[in-house]
């Protein structure tokens, strides 16, 4: 598979602090990939590094293939995106504003744009100052989608939606999906990203700490199984990945590394097995394991 | 029972509840500006005794002034008529109009700065919802404003003391008066407007009127007794007769005129929503026709190049219709020749008092380009460039469409400015429109310094705003004032030719447009290697 954005060892510090130091992100052509971490972690500038508009201290970044620093503008002709603050100029329409991104990427499809005018309910008669949050946050992303573009970057682009248009927006992703379109969609709504997203990248300080799909993601964390079983268990302790063991009588309860389940399965079933709950890891569990490395760390 | 009644009967005193607090709050952002913009007005009018003592230092030269100006409608336009022969009666006269715009020009940027600003930034909205009346950010904006012009009256009063307290007094208090009946006048714009630009463009226009207002009344009579004069509050300053037989009543017009146009702000503000206004928004087009980042450049600023051009115009007309009458007045004055000698060329004096009029709009569109230029820092720290720059637009097409109306902007205001001194003169059409083209090299490097500050030092950008006003006090104030050569040599407009009158010197000219050509070259490079800020 080609890849739509590959960096390795992106470094940038701004005055002493360190913004990205060392972060790697790969995004496959045609995927849909969340960008996950903690607020400060460098996600925006990683995005804003990707558009040109700032540059990198040391490290590579290839955008559709391109250098984004010296291509900007050809690479520009094929990105959609959409800020997680959208400020419009108080005194043009939102429909002008629309055409004019339009104009300044590849093109705008008019009849997608209407379409996606109604699907969204804006009015694009208001003039800029008049707009909610969530309204403007509409007139990005109706320009994003309506774009000719290989490639859209949104950076927690439903900030200030209601849960109606967070829908419409989760199906047009899908929809740019379908065309062969790649997304890297910077999120923190988990179910957003756990129901968009093929891959995930989740950074912390200005580092890649996880990156891939969510099923490989899952095989990374740790599975809890609560079981009764027929008599006392024996030699779980024992067993390599598994922690927080609690047994009470022929009652167990337990975390293990998902890859280390099929041995615990194997150990339970040997002192028979009434009933059993297995939960896989919820990405909010993923996540929240990287915040809480965060908070123990400091 | 009591709870209901306390519920729905708002105590008055809560209306203003957090005043001192937002009071603070707004010295405390204002703690460079207003220091400024005081220090810079005192000092004008506190260096004029000395200046004036230098060019008419006998009474018998003062009283040859008076009596010529007394015969000189054009000049009286200008400044104003001498009501005195007292080196503090001068002093009223030279500084008075000046020293007045510029505290009214401070009072509306403060009390816009505080209200609609605020309301149309959004911040106004948080600040609201904290225990603070719905008169205090009004009140808190009205109070800074009295606050730098009761600091800039104390000064002058204090500075001027020794040539007559009651004089001194007066014209102290007619100064922060001007500032105050302007800063009441921007109270009601910033009801009226939704947008902050708009009210400070609106509230400039009625200070321009009362200039227009007070000058043609000035040019027809020669003690300010025209109820031209007396309709304008700068006309009021200068009838308050400060050292020649004070007027205190007319300290009663500025309190009356304070206090009416207070009341009807407060009254419309009572009366609107947080963040509306009077004046509705028209709803705009559906679909745009903007396509570049070009055309989005000139919309943004089509308005704003559209209100300078007809100021231009107009001054341009006025000052070409007064160019004759300039001849009478500086007579056989050897003082106020050699000060126009220097202002404008050799040659006659018609053709000086042209030549200082080009000069003077062409520090004015100095304030235009610097204002224009920094569009681009607007927008890149607004953070609308990103969604711009992040489309297939290159940083420097992105510069190019601003600098373009900045630059193409500055020709076209010279143009206008030239066509209405031409038409106002009615004669030697293209010996004035030269006259006023010729400034553009110099409008072009201030320009220039601003993108080079941009493109470099965007945090500094700003700064660009010094460097036009250095020009602007070198050009106007420095001829009087006897200023060091070298001083003035910092402005570019000291090495234009003076024209029409000396000859035509295309080294300076040329040398001044490289600069500009090089500073924007350099700035541009700047631009394009930086990051880009939010």
């Amino acid at each position: 598979m080609t890849k739509a954005i590959t960096v390795s060892g992106l470094h940038k510090s701004f005055g002493r602090t360190h913004a990205l130091d060392g972060l790697d992100l790969s995004v496959g052509s045609g995927e849909v990939h969340g960008f996950l971490g903690p607020n400060g972690s460098g996600k925006s500038t990683t995005i804003r590094v990707l558009l040109g508009l700032l540059r990198a201290d040391s490290g590579a970044a290839r955008v559709l293939g391109r250098d984004p620093w010296t291509d900007a503008v050809e690479i520009h002709r094929r990105i959609a995106y959409v800020p997680g603050d959208v400020t419009l100029w108080r005194n043009l329409s939102g429909g002008e504003v629309i055409d004019l991104y339009g104009r300044l990427r590849g093109g705008l499809d008019p009849r997608r744009r209407a379409e996606l005018v109604e699907r969204f309910e804006l009015d694009p008669t208001k003039k800029g100052r008049t707009y909610s949050k969530g309204n403007r946050q509409k007139v990005a992303l109706v320009a994003a989608f309506a774009s000719d573009v290989d490639l859209l970057i949104l950076d927690e682009p439903t900030s200030g939606l209601d849960p109606l248009m967070e829908e419409v927006f989760r199906r047009c992703v899908a929809e740019e999906r379908e065309r062969g379109r790649t997304v890297l969609l910077s999120s923190h709504i988990l179910s957003e990203v756990e129901e968009l997203c093929d891959r995930v990248s989740i950074i912390r300080r200005g580092r890649t700490v996880e990156s891939g799909s969510l099923a490989e993601l899952r095989h990374l964390t740790r599975t809890s199984v609560s079981a009764e079983l027929a008599g006392p268990p024996d030699g779980l302790a024992g067993l390599p990945g598994v922690h927080d063991l609690d047994v009470r009588g022929r009652r167990v309860r337990l975390q293990v590394d998902t890859d280390k389940l099929d041995a615990v399965l194997r150990s339970l079933s040997e002192s028979g097995v009434r009933s059993l709950t297995s939960t896989p890891p919820t990405l909010e569990e993923l996540f929240l394991r990287h915040y809480q490395d965060e908070v123990t760390a400091r | 029972m009591s709870a209901a009644a306390l519920a729905v009967r708002p105590t008055r005193s809560r209306q203003f509840a957090g005043t001192g607090i937002l009071l603070r709050f707004a010295l405390r952002r204002d703690r460079v500006m207003i220091p400024v913009w005081v220090a810079v007005n005192a000092l004008m009018v506190l260096s004029m005794p000395n200046t004036l003592e230098g060019l008419y230092g006998t009474p018998a030269e003062r009283a040859d002034l008076v009596a010529q100006m007394a015969g000189n409608s054009s000049l009286r336009a200008m400044v104003g008529p001498v009501l005195g022969d007292s080196l503090g009666a001068l002093t009223a006269w030279r500084a008075g109009v000046y020293a007045g715009a510029l505290a009214a020009v401070a009072g509306l940027l403060v009390v816009v700065r505080h209200t609609r600003d605020e309301e149309e930034s959004g911040r106004q909205e948080l600040v609201a919802s904290g225990m603070v009346g719905r008169r205090a950010s009004l009140t808190a904006a009205l109070l800074a404003a009295a606050v730098a012009n009761g600091v800039l009256a104390l000064l002058v009063t204090a500075g001027l003391a020794g040539r007559g307290a009651a004089g001194a007094l007066a014209f102290g208090l007619g100064i922060g008066g001007v500032g105050m009946v302007f800063a009441t006048t921007a109270a009601i714009m910033a009801q009226l407007t939704e947008s902050a630009r708009l009210a400070r463009g609106l509230t400039a226009a009625v200070l321009g009127a009362a200039f227009v207002l007070r000058a043609a009344g000035d040019s027809v009579t020669d003690d300010g007794s025209s109820p031209l004069t007396w309709a304008s509050p700068l006309g009021w300053l200068t009838n308050l007769r400060a050292f020649a037989g004070e007027r205190w009543w007319v300290l009663g017009l500025f309190a009356g005129a304070v206090l009416v146009q207070g009341a009807v702000a407060y009254a419309l503000a009572g009366r609107r929503d947080l963040g509306m206004s009077f004046l509705p928004s028209r709803p705009g087009p559906a679909a745009g026709r903007l396509g570049s980042a070009g055309a989005l450049a000139w919309r943004l600023q089509r308005g704003g190049v559209l209100g300078w051009s007809t100021g231009f115009l107009l001054a341009g007309l006025v000052y070409g219709g007064m160019a004759k009458g300039a001849a009478e007045l500086v007579g056989d004055n050897e003082g106020a020749r050699e000060i126009f000698r220097r202002m404008g060329g050799q040659s006659g004096l018609t053709d000086a008092f042209l030549a200082a009029m080009a000069g003077m709009l062409g520090l004015v569109a100095a304030l235009f380009i610097v204002a224009s230029v920094l569009r681009l820092h607007g927008e890149e720290t607004s953070g609308r460039a990103e969604p711009v720059l992040a489309g297939a637009v290159g940083r420097l097409r992105w510069a190019a469409g601003h600098l373009a109306v900045a630059f193409g902007g500055a020709v076209v205001l010279m143009l206008l400015a030239g066509a209405g001194l031409a038409l106002g003169h009615g004669e030697r059409a293209g010996a004035v429109l030269g006259a006023c083209l010729v400034q553009v090299p110099a409008v072009w490097v201030v320009g220039g310094v601003a993108v080079l500050l941009y493109g470099l030092l965007p945090r500094a950008a700003t700064a660009a705003w010094g460097v036009a006003g250095a020009a602007l006090l070198i050009g106007w104030v420095g001829p009087a004032l006897d200023v060091p050569r070298a001083v003035l040599d910092l402005s570019p407009f000291g090495h234009l030719p003076k024209l029409p009158g000396g000859g035509m010197e295309w080294p300076p000219v040329l040398v001044l447009t490289a600069l500009a050509a090089a500073l924007v070259a350099a700035g541009l490079a700047g631009l394009r290697r930086r990051d880009m800020t939010t």
